[in-house]
């Protein structure tokens, strides 16, 4: 059953990538992108990781193709784009060179190592660590207890950061004021 | 070989591996800056998987919690790229990533 979950779900994921890099329409390739990352939240669900799944879902899915999508339609570039330009010549071959490259090595690495994924335990001293008393805890506790003790600082930080991207946005995209769209740029 | 019950971690990482290629490959052969973003956004879950996918394998929940940042980071940086792509199209319509050579507006 989790093969076959596997296999369906991979098969999202890998058919909604090759959409979004084949396919000439901007929103063909953003609803190929949606494909793609559904097929990442099944997979999360299948490695018990219950929050990050509905979170892909609501984040990803929900706002950040929305945003491509709006984006697409605001600037009407939503125009099939011909994908036989090469501008450079050998740009395609030396990309498929590259990725393959990066695929080769990386599935390399993962299947030589599939046997010492996991040697590393983690510390077993005589102190009892929080973490494992809340071993059998439900995902998005273990996740909120790591969250909140742990990585607090850093979960305050993206607040500074999300603050600082909303407004950085809207003075990149903000259209110049009368005064000085009158004079020469 | 025994029957194949389950897929194992490396099969998740695998998965991953190919997708941060399709990834890679799309933003070396796309013109069109938006895709472009998009396969950002394909190597950035490609990542995410196998955050997942060693954090289950080493029952470590640290792993999760990384993929919760990035998360927010990849939200912050689809604002501000998607931003610097509307204040180019504004200015040049239909510009690709092979006419923004230069930084000169």
């Amino acid at each position: 059953m989790q093969l076959v979950v596997f296999i369906v779900a991979g098969l999202m994921i890998l058919g909604g990538a090759v959409g979004v890099i084949t396919r000439s329409h901007p929103v063909h390739a953003a609803l190929s992108l949606i494909l793609t990352l559904f097929g990442v939240a099944v997979m999360y669900v299948a490695q018990e990781a219950h929050f990050l799944a509905a979170v892909q879902v609501i984040v990803y899915a929900g706002a950040i193709v929305v945003l491509f999508l709006f984006v697409i339609m605001l600037l009407g570039v939503d125009k099939a784009e011909d994908l036989q330009i090469e501008p450079f010549p050998l740009q395609r071959k030396t990309a498929a060179l590259v990725g393959g490259g990066v695929i080769g090595l990386v599935v390399f690495a993962a299947i030589s190592s599939r046997n010492n994924i996991g040697f590393v335990k983690p510390p077993q001293g005589d102190v009892v660590k929080a973490v494992d008393i809340v071993q059998h805890d439900s995902n998005l506790r273990r996740l909120a207890r790591d969250l909140f003790t742990d990585h607090v600082l850093a979960f305050e930080l993206t607040s500074v950061l999300l603050v600082i991207a909303v407004v950085g946005t809207v003075l990149l995209a903000r259209r110049a004021p009368k005064a000085s769209a009158e004079s020469p740029t | 070989m025994t029957a194949i019950a389950a897929p194992t971690t490396t099969w998740y990482l695998v998965l991953a591996a190919v997708l941060f290629g399709v990834g890679t490959v799309g933003v070396l052969i796309r013109r069109n800056p938006l895709i472009m973003l998009m396969c950002v956004e394909l190597m950035l879950n490609a990542v995410n998987l196998t955050f997942v996918a060693l954090s289950r394998k080493l029952d470590d929940i640290g792993g999760q919690t990384t993929v919760f940042f990035v998360l927010v980071v990849a939200a912050a940086e689809v604002v501000v790229g998607l931003g610097i792509i509307v204040a180019i199209l504004r200015r040049k319509p239909n510009a690709t990533a092979d006419d923004l050579a230069e930084l000169k507006g």
